[in-house]
This record gives structure tokens, sequence and C-alpha cells, in this order.
């Protein structure tokens, strides 16, 4: 286990390293100058410019040039923004927390429809709601997310007016910024009706969590139902119902946790896929997150916002993969094993 | 069983929707979607739109003011004004009872009085004023009228009477005082603010004694307004004032519609339709003070020739024009004013599509045989001309008919306007939309000899006739009088033709109709000082 930890750290070590000279590099392959690339101040004085090569140590080769950018990203002086000439860091800390927050709502949901509906459309396998189910999510699967969130704004809010379609909160609301989570920071507040500020909150997160729960549980029910028919098949179920047992007690006892089992790292590695379906959507819902955020700066051509976003947006991605990988071989320590003998 | 849960949460939820619209919360705020963020708190500094809309109403006051109806100039801050016969002196009497913003950086000690306007006028007038170079120092509204030079002194008579003598008459300069950017600020803020030396912050922790105080703003996010609790002429406006900013048009529509936004800020003619459609939405349309043309370069041959500028005046049909282009939301200019200006000629003369006349004129230059010439097309999109280059096309099958072959010009927009200061053009597709109701606003600018230098007479021309006309316009205040020389002015420019006007266009403004009280302001920004929500 501990080696397997080693290696697995070994590598998060690896790609970060691998991502930070990648983002470096895109200082120099952006148009411009270098050194406004990785700090942002477009036009510095004098002075500033002196303390800025003294930083960025640009006189001296490339080697080194990176081992001071380096030393700037863990002292946290990521340079500002181009447009807003604000701290990268400050930006993406602001933004950060809504894309997670939506991610994890959306995900949760997607995890509580998901799970339950695979299951049910497996035990009823071939039956008139297993069909249902089955093509309610192949439907689910294929519509591209960006189209759906456009149909649902199209229908819910523009011709129905029964929701909201863009942001996290109705600006009625003068919400103080704490954490960053929305709800978190409502409940908080000391300045406002709570409970209308929360049922608010809540409108306005129907249509994003919807537009990206709705692939992301199609997905997984189609997984768990597959599992829940091959454990299904499975000899000691067989056994179990020889033994005499009720359909309920054997699928409580024997089916549910094997089935479970193999699809749970499959389940989880879709958070992944969740975060860029967020991302687009926020676009959409104009969610106040680091996607929406992305996109602008690439709107704008603001070069150090490019960098800095997609540092972070990838080093999450791969940090959350990797302690996943972590955590299932902890739960399940066979999977493991099994892998290396399969390959 | 188990997919009917979420569809009961969806009845469930949508069953609390409804309420939530109709709030005390969503009765006591009114939410605006604006098109951008200002420059600036104050409009003194920036003459753009966008800033005017956010700022000059809202957190402030003028001495005088327009009334957005009948465009006439009423009380303000200055309950009673004065002129001396000969037209220098201006004598204002001020309200007493205007407090200036309480808020969370500043509390005022006293009332509004005369050192608030001396401070207010001496900030872009002088030069070694304390806060002139405070924010940039850059006061382009005055800067372009000349107004420094015009205004002679300001004197404080006492605390609530103040004097301003100007060099030479000016007609227009109560009109100057009642535009979105004569703004009146707090001396003792000031002072305040310098003692704690960060003067800057007047710009952008505004105080004044508008209908609302500034509360918060995020760049490009929101601005949060407050109401001004003893305001000088309060109405019953709700309690909160937001800026939502939202740079996507259709997205600015479709909060409108799903009811995020009370009143949304541009709202193009392809869009209209969608508001009419609603039923809880109202749509204001009024001609703007503005106007599209076609200005000739006067300076080049043979548009120095009056005969060819009319024959090409009458080469087209305007009706035409206005229909392809405008899509109806334009009024045919029949000059450079639009209807609601008060010194707006009725019977003018104006030309009618006869190409065959038009032939004739050009006959009579001895163009017969035809020539080549420019139209420039602007590139961007403008109320008084959404879509120049399509102008620019039509145009130039009308002049086909006419012998003339016409090349379409079109650069990027600023390259675009630094060729046409340039005087590189033949001719040009452009327009001007006005700050305030002044015919002044009109004819100076785009006409006279003085506004070839800066920039904004197209036609390049110049004519001393013309010029003295306005010249002595300005020096006259009574309005009938004024008129008269308005429309001689009128008569040498159908004689002569320096551009053609075309339209005027509408100005729209899309709100919900839980709003009562919202009018197009013709001369400028946005005004909620009178808005009301139920």
């Amino acid at each position: 286990m501990l080696n397997y930890a080693i290696r697995r750290i070994n590598l998060l070590f690896f790609t970060l390293l691998v991502l930070s000279v990648v983002s470096f590099s895109l200082a120099y392959l952006f148009p411009g100058e270098a050194l406004t690339n990785l700090s942002g101040i477009k036009s510095p004085t004098s002075t500033q410019f002196a303390s800025l090569i003294r930083a960025y140590d640009t006189e001296a080769n490339y080697f080194w040039q990176y081992i001071a950018y380096l030393r700037l990203l863990f002292d946290g002086d990521w340079g500002v923004s181009f447009t807003s000439q604000q701290p990268l860091l400050e930006d993406i800390f602001r933004t950060l927390p809504a894309t997670i927050e939506l991610s994890a709502y959306a995900f949760t949901l997607s995890i509580l429809v998901g799970v339950p509906m695979g299951v049910l459309a497996g035990l009823k396998y071939h039956r008139s709601f297993d069909f249902g189910i089955l093509s309610a999510s192949l439907l689910g699967y294929s519509v591209p997310v960006f189209w759906l969130a456009l149909i649902l704004i199209q229908a819910l809010s523009l011709q129905l007016s029964w929701l909201p379609l863009s942001g996290r909160i109705s600006l009625y609301f003068d919400v103080p910024i704490q954490s960053g989570f929305i709800l978190f920071d409502i409940i908080k507040a000391s300045n406002l009706d709570r409970a209308a500020a929360l049922q608010d909150a809540f409108l306005h997160l129907i249509l994003p969590t919807l537009s990206i729960a709705i692939l992301t549980s199609s997905i997984i029910i189609r997984m768990v139902r597959r599992s829940v028919l091959d454990v299904l098949e499975k000899d000691y179920i067989i056994a179990a119902y020889g033994r005499g047992q009720t359909n309920i007690q054997v699928f409580w006892k024997h089916g549910l946790r094997n089935a479970l089992l193999p699809v749970l790292p499959l389940i989880v590695a879709q958070f992944t896929i969740l975060l860029t379906n967020a991302m687009i959507v926020e676009v959409i819902f104009s969610w106040p997150g680091i996607g929406n955020w992305l996109i602008q700066a690439i709107y704008q051509r603001d070069y150090p916002a490019i960098r800095g976003g997609m540092l972070v947006v990838s080093s999450l991605v791969i940090m959350f993969t990797i302690s996943l990988d972590i955590l299932l071989r902890l739960i399940d320590p066979t999977k493991g094993r099994i892998n290396r003998v399969a390959i | 069983m188990m997919k009917r849960v979420p569809i009961f949460l969806l009845l469930f939820l949508i069953s609390s929707c409804s309420d939530i619209r109709n709030n005390e919360l969503s009765k006591n705020g009114l939410i605006y979607c604006s098109e951008g963020a200002p420059a600036t708190f104050n409009p003194q500094l920036d003459t753009s739109g966008t800033t005017a809309d956010a700022t000059s109403h809202q957190l402030y006051s003028r001495l005088i003011e327009f009334d957005p109806d009948t465009s006439k100039i009423v009380p303000g801050l200055a309950s009673s004004w004065l002129v001396s016969d000969d037209g220098l002196t201006y004598t204002f009497q001020l309200r007493r009872d205007a407090e200036f913003h309480t808020t969370s950086y500043f509390k005022p000690t006293r009332n509004f009085n005369a050192n608030d306007v001396l401070f207010s006028i001496n900030r872009w007038r002088l030069t070694d004023h304390d806060y002139h170079s405070v924010s940039g120092g850059n006061y382009p509204y005055f800067v372009s009228l000349g107004l420094s030079d015009v205004i002679k002194e300001v004197n404080r008579l006492n605390g609530y009477r103040v004097e301003i003598k100007l060099t030479r008459p000016d007609s227009s300069f109560l009109a100057n005082l009642a535009t979105d950017f004569s703004v009146i600020l707090s001396e003792e803020y000031a002072e305040q603010l310098l003692a704690q030396g960060t003067p800057s912050l007047i710009d952008s922790k505004p105080v004044g004694t508008g209908p609302y105080k500034f509360v918060d703003y995020r760049k490009d996010s929101f601005i949060r307004y407050q109401k001004h609790e003893n305001y000088w002429a309060l109405k019953d406006i709700p309690e909160q004032l937001i800026y939502d900013i939202t740079t996507t048009d259709s997205l600015r529509l479709a909060k409108l519609i799903s009811g995020e936004c009370d009143a949304i800020s541009y709202i193009s003619s392809s869009e209209i339709r969608a508001v009419d459609q609603r039923d809880n939405l109202t749509l204001n349309i009024k001609p703007g003070l503005n106007v599209g043309f076609w200005a000739f370069n006067t300076q080049k041959p043979p548009f120095n020739n009056a005969k060819v500028r009319r024959a090409l005046a009458l080469a087209i049909d305007k009706n035409t024009l206005i229909e392809a282009i405008y899509l109806g939301s334009a009024e045919r200019a029949h000059g450079l004013l639009p209807e609601t200006s008060w010194a707006y000629e009725s019977l003018q003369n104006d030309t009618n599509y006869n190409p065959v006349l038009a032939r004739q004129l050009l006959e009579e230059a001895g163009l017969s045989s035809g020539f080549k010439m420019d139209i420039w097309a602007m590139p961007v999109q403008r109320a008084y001309n959404p879509n120049a280059t399509k102008m620019a096309e039509i145009i130039q099958s009308y002049l086909q008919d006419v012998n003339i072959d016409a090349q379409i010009v079109s650069l990027e927009w600023s390259t675009f306007r630094e060729r046409l200061n340039e005087g590189g053009h033949d001719s040009v597709l452009i327009g001007w939309s006005a700050d305030n109701g002044d015919p002044d606003n009109f004819y100076r600018p785009l006409l006279s000899c003085q506004a070839i230098k800066s920039g904004t007479n197209r036609a390049r021309w110049c004519s001393s006739r013309y010029d003295d006309l306005i010249q002595e316009a300005l020096l006259i205040t009574d309005i009938e009088l004024r008129k008269i020389y308005y429309h001689l002015a009128n008569a040498v420019l159908a004689e002569e033709m320096p551009l053609v006007p075309i339209a005027h266009a509408y100005r729209y403004q899309a709100y919900s109709d839980r709003l009562t009280g919202l009018k197009i302001n013709p001369f400028g920004g946005i005004r909620f000082g009178d808005v009301e929500k139920n």
C-alpha cells in the first residue's frame, strides 16, 4: 500500500512539474513580451521594471528563469491580470469556490439519481421500466450540455418565467463574501433574510445543476445497470437463491455491494468530466466561477490569466484524480492487483 | 416510484417561485441591466453614455435640469436664476434644503450651499485648482465646448446665491449647465479627502445630492445604490437601485424577460418584437436627439461645387434607405435637428428623390460624363446608422443611375476616424448624437469652421455666412428670435448641401410594467429619481 501511495505521489509530482513547465513556456509562446505575459503589468515604471527583471530573473538562462518562476508561484505571486490589474491568485480564489460548489451539487445529484435508477433498471431487466430508463439515459447521454442548458433556459426561464437564468443569487441580496461558497456565506451572513436568500440561491442553482447532472446521471445509470446485471448472473447469487433467500435478501446482502464496488472508481472518475461541463455551463448561466472567468480571459487575450487559470484547473484535476486513486485503493485493495494481472 | 420524486420537488419549487418574484425584497429594489461598467463615478471626467447612465442622475443633481418631456430648463439645485440684460451675468438662487449623502465614508455636517457650486465648477475651470489634476485632470465635455474660456468668473454672493460672469454672451450656457456632466460635488467631502491625502477617492467613492447614494461597486459585475432618505425631491422610490452589468445584448433581453432585470439599456431594433410580445413589458419609443448623415468633403473637387453636392443629394431616395437600414426605427431627417428640438423647422426644404434633376445639375457642373468617388462607411453600429456599409451599397447603386462610379471604403474604426480627421475621404456616412437639448449642439460641432480643426466637421465645410448666423444665435436669449437664426442657417444648408441629413433614429427603452415613471431622457443619461416600483 505504502509502495502504491509513493508511486502515485511520485506521478503527481512529475505531472505537476510538467504542468508548471508548460505554463512557464506559455509566457514565451503567447505573443508579446515574456516578462509582460508573466507579470501581467503592461506598462511598468522604470523602478517596477527593474524589480520585475530581478524577481523573474529574465537576464539569466531559461532554467534559472523557470526556477524564479517556481519560487514566485510558491510565494503566491502569480502576477496580475491584464484587464483588471488584480492579483491573479485573488481572482482564482474568488472564482474557484463557485465552480467547486456547482460541481459538488451536480455530482451529488447525479449519484442520488443515477445509482438508484441504475439499480432499478438492472433489477427490472428488459421490462418496460428498464427500457424507459434506458432510453431516457440514452437521450441524456447524447444531448450536448450547452444545448441542454439553452433549452432549459428557453423553456423554464424565458417561456414560463419560473426560474432565474443567471448568477448565483439575486442582486437584491447583499451577501458578504467569506468562504466563496454561497450557501455557506448566506448562513453566515447577518444582514439579510436568510430563509429568503437561501430560497433564492436554491432557485438559481436548479438550472445549472440540472444541465450538468443530467449527462452525468445518464452515464452513472448505464454503468450501474450493467454492473447489476453482471452481478446477478454470478454463481454466488444463484447459490443464495438456492439457499431459499428472497429477492430482497439476495439483493441487499449479496447484490448491491458487489455491484457497486467495481463501478465506484468509474463513477468517481466522472467528476473530472463533470468539472469540464461545469465550466461550459458557467458561461451560459453567468455563474461567477473559474470557467466563466477563464473564458472571459481568453476573449480578452488576458495571457497571464489564461496561464494561471490553466495551471490551477489542470493541477486541480490531476490532484483530484490521484488522491481518488489512493482512496479507492484503500477501500478496495484488490483493485490494483487485478489490474496488474489484467495488464 | 423514484422517478416521481424530482417531479414533486420541481412542483414544490415552482409553487415557491411566484412569491419570490413579488416578495417584499423585489418591491424594494430596482435592478437595471446596463451594458458596461462606468469609467468613473464622476461624469465631469467622462462623456461616455455608460458613465452618465450609471452616475449622473442617480448620485448627483445639477443647478438646473432638463425636463425630459418638454425639453425646457427647470429648477434643480438652483431654485431660480436671473440673466442680466447683456447676457453676461447669471445669478443663481440656491435651495437651502438639499442634503449630501451620508455614507459609510462621509457624514456631512452642513447642507448644500454656494461653496459646493464654486468647487464643482472651479474644479474643471481652473487649472491651478487643488482638484483639477486629480483623476487625470481631463474634463472632455467642458474642454470640447471651450467652457473654461466662456466663464470669466464664478462668485459667491452669499451662502445661497452664486453669480457666474461670462466673457461673451452664450445662450446655450444654461443648457450646458443642465447636461449630465455639470454635476454638483460636495466641497466639504473634498476638503476632508484632501486632509486625508486621498483626493482621488472623490471620483471612486462618490458623494452627491441625488436620489440614490453609493454603497458598493464590483468592477464588471454590479453597482449597488441605496435610497437617499433626505433627497430634496424625494419620491416613493425603491430602497435599493442595483446596476447589473451585463455586456451581452441577448442576455440583457433574456434577463428582462425572465424578470431578473426591471429595465435594460440599449435594445436594438431587431429585439423589439420580443419585447412587444410580452404583456408584462413596456417599450417606450422616442425620436432620439441624433442625426445620421452623408457628408461630402467640400475641400476636394468636385465636391467643392455646391451644384454637385445638391445633385448627389437628389440622386438618392432617403425613404428607401430608412426602410432598408433602420427597419422603420427612424424618422426621415429634413435637416440637422430632429423634431424633439425646440428649434425644429417644420417647413424645412428637403431634397426629394429626383435623378432627372440630379443629372441636369451634374451636366450644368460640366460632369455629364460622370466621375469616380469614394463613400466611406463607418465600420461600427450606431443608433443613428445601424449599418453604414449596407447603406453605402444602396447609395452606390443610386449613383450608378446618374453615371457616378462609387467605391465603398471601410477601415478599422480607429484608423477610420484617424484618416477621416486627415480629410482623406470624398464622402462619408456617419452621424451625431447630441449631449444637450440646445440646437447649438448640432449646428456648431457639425458644420462650423472651428469644428474642422476639432474633427467633428466631417464635411470640412467652412462658410462665414453660416458661422455668423449660428454665432449670432448664441448672443440672443429670446427663443423665438433664436429660432429665426437657426432657420436662416437651415436655408444656407439647403442651398449649400455640405451634407445630406438622412435619418433621426428612435431611442427605445424596455422595462417591466411594475415600474412607473421611467422616461427616455433625450438629452443623455437614464433617470431613476422618479421611478417607482410596485
